[in-house]
């Protein structure tokens, strides 16, 4: 208390010498927008500026070496589109992000109604399945290259050594086609489960014991209290983590520059690592603006959704 | 008749403790395989017939010696520490006033400009990399740490505005009313009453910056070309992942310190980040 009365006198001495401005700055009218406008300025810049000029850039024929532009319209989606390789690459990318998508949100709901019982050690365990969300990315494929490289996979060993396959068809897992595509989707699935995990428990922590109680007493069986009671109550924040889930799968690119930069033959291909192995890599960034473009509508589908469900729900 | 449920609680158990063993597995598997790698000789590691699960050969530190020593990585590290700290500073500076004037200050509008600034979260690196790398040669900043200063706060800004806007919400405004009714302005009262007791939002927005700051893959190795000002998440994969001769066991190494220190770091915080991101779907 007593170190309050000298601040007071310290703020009373400026509002005085600058009455006017003080003045301006105590109503929160002003006050309000004064805050909270650095950030407001700092984002439209650095994300709102951008993304206009990804947009623009869509629509010239810009390169990384030119110095002027042209404007020439809807050229670059056009030839994007008709090339077989966009086409893998958007195929690729829904299969990608749509798989890795449903596995998680199963594997998730599996673990976070395995965690929500206690036991001992269950502080380790939870820190030991965060830890791929937490690791960068990066680092983390590269431990998973190792483990599925072609010749000393010791996933490979072990199953030869249990019998299972021989060295005469051992699986490459980053080099055959489907293969490849199903490791990249496991690395993902690998990092993204902790996220959905850790949402969804979070969502049946908030599920009030008096409800589980009453199933109880009303002799619900095991099955009938998971489908029809926990389940159903989860759900919205489900969909908050399925949202979130897809946004980071259909823009990684990570996994797959890491792992098998789009091979082989383009099998793992996306639009993600398609705009950068064009755009940047080659030097053409119109087209590679195009191709990065082909999410927005994807992501846009996906903001409304979310905006949707949260006002239905009251999630915000 | 007792003997069935006991059985039934037995097989429950079972059964529970192999769904948590064979997630745990799943996940810290490729930690725990590049620790191991870390100390195994080249020569052990690339004799086919060797069991990768145990030390063939005495186990070694020259990988690590090869990895301080011979490669950037040391200064890979100092790197991602300086744009991590700066991109902190710059994030602490922005989403501290916008998180406590979205809490406190602003109606209806601010509400939705709360959810816009939110939503900017969502938009991805891929979307803007190639108009940001334009900007940035535009700046003259290509090769240059400060590129990634400049770019980073765009996405640990918004999060953390959101974040912080929470943090504030469950402060009760009784606390500042009476600093105010003491003589002090409503932003004296924020600066002296509001901070100091909003230590451990503050400390978990250092922490979501910095891992975040980490992780980020894309602009870093769109931007920057010479080794020598590369992260630790883009210098790693792309310099010390060179043609076919792969050094595993420095590589494992540089993999295994950048990544779980940190993690255990954050795993104090994680229950403030998933109220981010659950955005108070959970009372």
């Amino acid at each position: 208390m007593s170190d309050r009365t000298p601040a007071a006198e310290r703020a009373g001495a400026m509002a005085a010498r600058g009455h006017r401005l003080a003045f301006l700055i105590d109503r929160p009218q002003w006050l309000g927008p004064l805050m909270i406008g650095p950030a407001v300025l700092y984002i439209a810049l650095v994300v709102g500026l951008p993304f206009c000029l990804a947009l623009y850039y869509s629509l010239t024929d810009i390169t990384a070496g030119s110095r002027a532009l042209h404007f020439v319209g809807l050229k670059n989606f056009i030839a994007v589109v008709g090339t077989p390789n966009f086409q893998t690459a958007l195929r690729n990318t829904f299969v990608f992000a749509v798989g890795s998508q449903v596995l998680v949100i199963v594997l998730a709901t599996v673990l976070a109604l395995a965690l929500m019982k206690d036991f001992r050690g269950k502080w380790l365990v939870r820190l030991l399945i965060l830890l791929p969300w937490v690791a960068p990315m990066s680092l983390g494929s590269i431990g998973w290259l190792w483990i599925l490289d072609s010749i000393y996979s010791v996933i490979n060993w072990t199953l030869q050594a249990a019998g299972l396959i021989t060295e005469a068809n051992w699986p490459m897992y980053l080099g055959k086609p489907y293969l490849a595509m199903m490791s990249v989707i496991g690395v993902h699935v690998w990092r993204l489960l902790p996220l959905a995990t850790v949402i969804l428990l979070a969502g049946l922590t908030s599920i009030p014991q008096d409800i589980h109680d009453a199933a109880l007493v009303d002799g619900a069986s095991f099955s009938r209290h998971l489908f029809q009671i926990t389940l159903p109550l989860i759900r919205p924040i489900a969909l908050v983590a399925t949202l979130f889930g897809l946004v980071f799968a259909f823009t990684d690119m990570i996994v797959i520059f890491v792992l098998t930069r789009g091979g082989p033959y383009d099998t793992t291909q996306v639009l993600s690592t398609l705009a950068f192995f064009t755009g940047i890599q080659a030097g053409d960034l119109a087209e590679g603006a195009a191709i990065a473009v082909f999410l927005f509508p994807m992501l846009l589908a996906v903001a409304v959704l979310f905006l949707r469900v949260a006002r239905r729900t009251e999630v915000i | 008749m007792a003997v069935r449920p006991s059985v039934r609680r037995a097989a429950g158990r079972s059964v529970h403790a192999g769904i948590i063993g064979a997630f745990t597995l799943f996940s810290a598997f490729p930690f725990y395989w590049m620790l191991i790698t870390t100390f195994k000789r080249t020569g052990d590691l690339l004799k086919r017939g060797n069991n990768p699960f145990i030390y063939n050969e005495a186990p070694t530190l020259e990988n690590l010696r090869v990895l301080f020593e011979d490669t950037l990585y040391g200064r890979w590290l100092l790197n991602t520490a300086f744009v991590g700290v700066v991109v902190v500073a710059i994030t602490l500076v922005l989403a501290l006033p916008a998180g406590y004037a979205l809490a406190r200050l602003t109606g209806r509008w601010g509400e939705q400009l709360g959810i816009g600034i939110f939503l900017t979260y969502l938009v991805p690196p891929t979307l803007l990399f190639i108009p940001m790398s334009r900007l940035i040669a535009i700046l003259g900043l290509q090769d240059s740490l400060w590129s990634l200063v400049l770019v980073y706060p765009s996405f640990t800004v918004p999060f953390c505005t959101w974040l912080l806007m929470g943090f504030f919400k469950a402060i009760p405004p009784d606390l500042e009313e009476a600093a105010m009714i003491d003589g002090h302005s409503r932003l004296g009262a924020f600066v002296k009453v509001v901070i100091p007791i909003s230590v451990a939002g503050i400390l978990t927005v250092i922490i979501f910056s910095f891992t975040l700051v980490t992780q980020e893959f894309v602009y870093a190795l769109t931007f920057i070309s010479t080794a020598s000002q590369y992260t630790v998440s883009v210098g790693v994969p792309t310099f010390l992942v060179r043609g076919d001769v792969y050094f595993w066991g420095s590589l494992m190494a540089g993999c295994f310190i950048a990544s779980v220190p940190i993690a255990i770091l954050y795993n104090f915080f994680v229950d403030r980040f998933i109220a981010g991101f659950t955005v108070g779907a959970i009372k």
